[in-house]
């Protein structure tokens, strides 16, 4: 099979102005995927599905991905010009400070997708999509049109992330209720407080069984 | 009301039966225990290996699973209680006609057991139904669940007719129906029946 660096040149021959990137991994594994831009995401699937050599006929998982904001803090050195008083006689006098500064990334959320070629018996291939941002631009194309089987799947990453796939046949929640405002697998989800007695209370829980047992003294 | 057991043994050598109106009407309920036909889990695995040849439910009367609540004795909840699943379960207990029993089976139906932190599994069906009998187990082997029926028919055995303690049955007063919860935004509601179930204090 091509590497992904060679389908990612063969995507770019084939669909012009792809914006595709390759996502390296620095794990032993070294399973590198390719992060496509989501509105030209549709076209590039039905050419890695259609491409006679890659020929990635089956889509064998589709998952989530819930990237937090990320905060930087780094240290930066800045020339300030600051009045002292030496030898009695204000002056100003150019110092260099140290600076924490702050910098935040905002998050996003990820679709991944894990497609093999049951013609050929190759894979996996991984392509990759990110959304806006994690509140209000969370749309991403649907590739249920491409490989059918894609549809439950992006139905739960629905369901669990809140990714909003456009474009889906039959996008309702697949696990939870339909009332369900929440997405469970997302990093800052709350769960109902339905605390009863734990035997070994550990992290997380041993917090709440902490503030619980507050609770019951006052 | 009561009979004396060494003059009923002494009775029976000579050939006369003696009993009470309870206790003939309590073994002919205990000995015909229809159980609800429904499985959630892996431990509905268990359960019907329990009514196949090599455990023989048959013994206890018990064999005969109904697929309608409405001809059942006993509900088996066997497995996992999903947040979603449970009105379901709550709705199908309430359309069971009196006298009925519950036998909560499996670590999941009594606690949740391995998925009671997550997002989705109710913390034990005793949170909105009265359970009679419950088995521990990841699944329990199907001697805990003939374990179980043996303990309930114990239990069927002890109920008195008449009286304070009467069973639910008996008792015109008492409450037949249960809540079924709504599946709201963020949890059922209400998370718990406390007519039913409370948080257990622990003292330490």
């Amino acid at each position: 099979m091509k590497s992904v660096e060679e389908i990612k040149t063969a995507i770019e021959a084939a669909v012009p102005g792809a914006g595709v990137e390759f996502v390296s991994n620095p794990s032993p594994s070294a399973q590198h995927s390719l992060r496509l831009a989501p509105d030209r995401a549709v076209e590039i699937a039905r050419f890695l599905r259609d491409d006679p050599e890659l020929a990635l006929d089956f889509c064998s998982n589709v998952t989530g991905i819930d990237w937090l904001d990320k905060e930087f803090s780094e240290k930066v050195k800045v020339k300030r010009t600051v009045t002292k008083t030496i030898d009695g006689v204000e002056q100003p006098v150019e110092e260099t400070v140290e600076e924490t500064r702050k910098r935040v990334e905002p998050g996003y959320l990820e679709a991944v997708y894990h497609l093999y070629s049951v013609a050929k018996g190759h894979g996996p291939v991984v392509i990759r999509m990110r959304t806006g941002n994690r509140s209000d631009r969370v749309e991403l194309p649907s590739l249920t049109p491409i490989w059918r089987g894609a549809e439950f799947q992006e139905r739960e990453v629905f369901d669990l992330y809140g990714i909003v796939f456009k474009g889906h046949p039959d996008l309702r929640r697949l696990l939870m209720w339909d009332g369900f405002k929440d997405h469970p697998m997302r990093k800052d989800y709350v769960e109902p407080d339905d605390y009863e007695y734990e035997p070994t209370p550990h992290d997380a829980v041993l917090k709440r069984a902490q503030a619980h047992k507050a609770m019951a003294g006052k | 009301m009561a009979v004396d057991q060494d003059l009923k043994i002494e009775l029976g050598q000579q050939g006369v039966f003696v009993t009470t109106l309870q206790e003939l009407y309590n073994w002919g309920r205990r000995s015909s225990i229809w159980p609800m036909q429904f499985g959630l889990a892996c431990c509905a695995i268990e359960m019907i290996a329990t009514t196949m040849a090599r455990y023989d439910l048959a013994r206890f009367g018990a064999e005969v699973f109904r697929p309608s609540p409405r001809q059942a004795d006993l509900m088996i909840v066997s497995g996992t209680v999903t947040k979603k699943m449970a009105p379901q379960v709550v709705r199908l207990y309430n359309q069971m006609a009196e006298p009925r029993y519950v036998i909560a089976m499996g670590a999941c139906a009594i606690s949740g057991g391995p998925f009671k932190q997550g997002y989705n599994v109710l913390k034990g069906i005793d949170r909105y139904i009265p359970v009679d009998v419950h088995i521990p187990g990841c699944p329990p082997r199907p001697e805990a669940l003939m374990q179980a029926f043996i303990t309930l028919q114990k239990k069927i055995d002890e109920q008195q007719l008449t009286g304070e303690n009467r069973p639910r049955f008996l008792n015109e007063n008492a409450q037949g129906e249960f809540p079924v919860p709504e599946p709201a935004e963020h949890d059922l509601e209400p998370p718990s029946n406390p007519g039913v179930w409370n948080a257990p204090v622990v003292i330490r």
